[in-house]
């Protein structure tokens, strides 16, 4: 009796007693509860991010059915036909404002539909709002056609007529019709922009060689360019040759023309060089469907933007990004690795290290856009100038380098990342044993050789490191790109078939201006929104690929040395 | 009573001990000729900043023998094996003083290159060091840094430095895989090997086996023992029965002095400084 009252009060003395909010705190439980709901939250917002852009971006180019409503305002009687893009409710107030017949709704919300029915300069606007309380009837024509033009945007309707040369060709089957017709509109256009791009674009390339060389030689006292004339003349005399060629297939693509009926009834005449594609939506199965939407992403993806960039593709932004990342890092990890070998390596430690240390540390806090003051300052203005005032002369008053470009904008983002190379390098060459310089300077290496054969090599996981943080920071800084190379819309690659290939010199377009370009630049907001999303995603998409290239590479080299590091 | 108990008690552990040494050399290396005399250590001290580390040194080692270093912990032994391939020029703030000649040149000399000097004189660590390469890479790196061998003589010399080390024949079927790979004790021959290969004429051991297990410590003892026939071997040991076992000539350093070298049969039979004795009897240290 008196053992087994004794034995629960001796077990007691070391149980935890779980009473009151204090012991709770005392036990760290909430302490472990408040980290993970802090890395919860974290994952939840990256993932909603990523989600809401991902989900806004990427239903841009599904082929959405098109609907012809008809609807009664205060104003009269509508018929329009169009994809719905957005549907939202609004508060009484607000539709109030919009409208002065507000007794027609129920309660306090009204929900208004956002159609976006093309048709510019044929049945303006080109996007409107539909009250749903007004709509009469609401039906999807299986006739309705998406025709995407080359200008002003699409245009909803159904297919009336094909004409040829001004001649009705009445089809037995229009919509087969139709597209062999876009096809050959299709070849024609390839055809007139590979000479436009190709045997034109470098014609004229050669004339303004020529000219800058003649400009030469009469900075240089020569008079005689008779050989610079027949050259001349020759070239053209082969531009005169492209020029007809280009001319005869702008009147093949002026053959053609198409007539529609647009949803109000009217009928409109679209030259059919205009259109790009054509698809019936209300048509298609969910496979043609999918097809149609990954052609679309492909469109983007690979060709030019038309339109102020609210229609087409963003393949020159992509490329431009793409390569000027490639660019800033080979600038900025040999300028880093070799400043943090010296830090480390051959400095003699003390407090002037330290100091530098400090600074370097510091450099990578100053705002973006004081480098991009400082690169249009320095690199452009006073680096980019002196160089025409020594190398081209010819061009002159016109800059060659003196003025925003490719080669700027790395350089001023290599700067701009060089503390965080440094900064991990500098740690990489830490984490390396002593031992093993010992070990390779006790076999009479020099001090040089044991850099170049063991650290350097050990060192790389952690340049490679240096290099993702670098990307990572550098491919989505957009404001100082806007003071050192990046535009609107360049008229040109930075790369192409004219020698020299790889255009430094060049300005070029950049996915995070295009964004901005898009979201708060343009004419066009409705139209430009989608695409706003689809382009942010796609920069997330690249800085993500191009740094799990590098992290894959990194952990490649790390399970190398792994046995050797501390 | 207490007085009696000491002196019996000190002198059977020297009697002890006297079973234990390996040698049979108990000539003074003083009274060696000049000619088998390897590395002549002069009046040597050595300082950082202010702190005095090893002070007017002065040794012969003979040249083709073992010689041990020992002392407690701090003596300046592994300092003074630094002198001898020049390793102490790492650190910026040495100061050293005082000769020591390389079979007759002044190794400070001006005219020396280090590197050279350094394939002379080989060393191999406490800890095992292989670099983060091949087995093979590990044993040519020092061949490619000084000889432009053609592959056939590069790999002929692989396999010699590996036999050598006796290691040729755990590693001859796997010559390409990693030397991380290996075990510790196979690593310490591997870095003994990559010594060997470049053909030095000392072998400097820095406390070589004190990271091994104990099989892995009598292999490399073995190891010392048969290349003593080819190399002069200076060892730094705070394992007394080690440097009983393997050594010819033992050096007790204490406080950064050389309190007294003698043939390892004297220094452990009968030891002339009390200093010496007291510490070899496990008095302290």
């Amino acid at each position: 009796m008196e053992t087994s009252e004794k034995l629960p009060q001796d077990i007691g003395a070391f149980h935890r007693h779980r009473v009151g909010i204090g012991s709770w705190f005392k036990s760290g439980d909430p302490w472990i509860w408040l980290t993970a709901t802090a890395v919860g939250a974290c994952i939840v917002a990256v993932l909603g991010l990523l989600g809401l852009i991902a989900f806004k971006g990427l239903a841009h180019f599904w082929p959405a059915d098109v609907v012809t409503i008809d609807y009664e305002s205060e104003f009269g009687q509508f018929r329009v036909a169009g994809e719905i893009v957005q549907r939202e409710f609004i508060g009484r107030d607000q539709y109030m404002e919009a409208s002065s017949s507000a007794s027609q709704i129920e309660g306090d919300q009204a929900e208004r539909w956002m159609l976006k029915s093309g048709n510019r300069k044929i049945d303006a606007p080109d996007f409107r709002w539909v009250y749903r309380h007004e709509i009469v009837q609401q039906v999807k024509d299986r006739d309705m056609i998406v025709f995407e033009r080359s200008e002003w945007g699409n245009a909803y309707g159904t297919l009336v007529d094909i004409k040829e040369q001004g001649r009705s060709v009445a089809p037995d089957n229009p919509w087969g019709e139709l597209q062999d017709r876009i096809e050959r509109v299709s070849d024609l256009r390839d055809q007139s922009r590979r000479i436009q791009k190709g045997s034109i674009n470098r014609i004229n390339y050669r004339l303004e060689k020529l000219r800058l060389e003649k400009r030469n030689r009469e900075l240089k006292g020569i008079v005689d360019h008779s050989d610079l004339e027949n050259e001349r003349e020759q070239l053209n005399a082969e531009y005169g040759v492209e020029e007809r060629r280009l001319r005869e297939i702008t009147n093949q693509l002026d053959r053609d023309e198409i007539e529609i009926q647009i949803a109000d009834g009217r009928v409109s005449t679209i030259p059919m060089r205009n259109v790009i594609r054509a698809w019936q939506p209300n048509e298609m199965s969910l496979w043609s469907k999918l097809g149609h939407y990954f052609s679309s992403i492909w469109i983007f993806l690979s060709q030019e933007s038309r339109e102020a960039n609210t229609e087409g593709g963003v393949f020159p932004a992509l490329f431009g990004t793409v390569l000027m990342v490639l660019l800033m890092s080979v600038l900025v990890t040999p300028f880093g690795v070799i400043a943090a070998l010296y830090l480390r390596e051959y400095a003699k430690q003390g407090p002037f290290v330290q100091l530098i240390r400090i600074a370097v540390n510091n450099l990578a806090g100053v705002p973006s856009i004081v480098y991009g003051v400082f690169g249009l300052g320095f690199f452009v203005y006073l680096v980019g100038g002196s160089i025409d005032d020594l190398f081209f002369k010819a061009a002159q008053p016109a800059p060659t380098f003196g003025t925003p470009g490719l080669m700027w904008a790395s350089l001023t983002l290599a700067l701009l990342t060089v503390p965080v190379v440094i900064v991990s390098t500098e740690e990489g060459l830490t984490r390396i044993p002593s031992e093993l310089r010992e070990g390779s300077l006790a076999l009479g290496a020099t001090k040089a050789e044991t850099m170049f054969k063991i650290i350097l090599p050990m060192a790389s996981p952690s340049i490679l490191t240096g290099i993702i943080l670098a990307i990572a920071r550098a491919a989505g800084e957009v404001a100082p790109l806007m003071l050192v190379g990046v535009v609107k819309l360049a008229p040109t690659l930075p790369i192409d078939g004219n020698f020299p290939f790889l255009h430094l010199d060049r300005k070029f377009m950049h996915l995070g201006f295009h964004i901005y370009d898009l979201g708060f630049q343009s004419p066009n907001v409705d139209a430009a929104r989608p695409l706003v999303f689809a382009t942010a995603f796609l920069l997330v998409l690249i800085i993500v690929a191009l740094n799990l290239t590098a992290i894959t590479l990194r952990n490649r080299l790390e399970a190398r040395y792994r046995g050797a590091m501390l | 009573m207490e007085e009696n108990n000491t002196s019996t008690d000190g002198s059977t552990r020297v009697r002890l001990d006297s079973t234990l040494v390996g040698s049979t050399v108990s000539v003074s290396p003083d009274q060696l000729p000049e000619s088998e005399t390897c590395l002549n250590v002069q009046d040597l001290s050595l300082s950082y900043g202010d702190k005095i580390a090893l002070q007017n040194i002065s040794m012969r080692i003979p040249r083709k023998r073992v010689t041990a270093l020992i002392g407690p912990s701090g003596c300046g032994k592994s300092t003074l094996i630094r002198c001898f391939n020049r390793m102490n020029d790492l650190i910026d703030s040495v100061r050293i003083e005082g000769r020591i000649e390389l079979n007759g040149l002044e190794i400070h000399d001006k005219e020396v290159d280090v590197s050279q000097l350094r394939r002379r004189v080989g060393m191999v660590f406490q800890r095992p060091n292989p670099f983060p390469k091949t087995i093979y890479e590990n044993v040519a790196y020092g061949l490619r840094l000084s000889e432009k061998l053609p592959k056939s003589e590069l790999d002929d010399r692989v396999e010699w430095g590996l036999k050598s080390a006796a290691l040729w024949d755990e590693v001859q079927d796997r010559l390409t895989d990693s030397a991380l790979g290996l075990s510790g004790g196979q690593q310490q021959r591997l870095v003994i090997a990559r010594a060997v290969a470049v053909k030095p004429s000392v072998l400097l051991l820095d406390e070589p086996a004190s990271a091994l297990d104990p099989i892995s410590t009598l292999k490399i003892e073995e190891l010392i023992a048969q290349l003593k026939a080819d190399y002069t071997i200076v060892i730094v040991t705070h394992n007394m029965q080690q440097a009983a076992r393997v050594s010819d000539y033992t050096g007790f350093l204490y406080l950064g002095e050389m309190i007294e070298f003698d043939s390892t049969v004297t220094i452990f039979t009968n030891p002339q400084e009390q200093k010496t004795e007291d510490y070899i009897t496990g008095r302290y240290g």
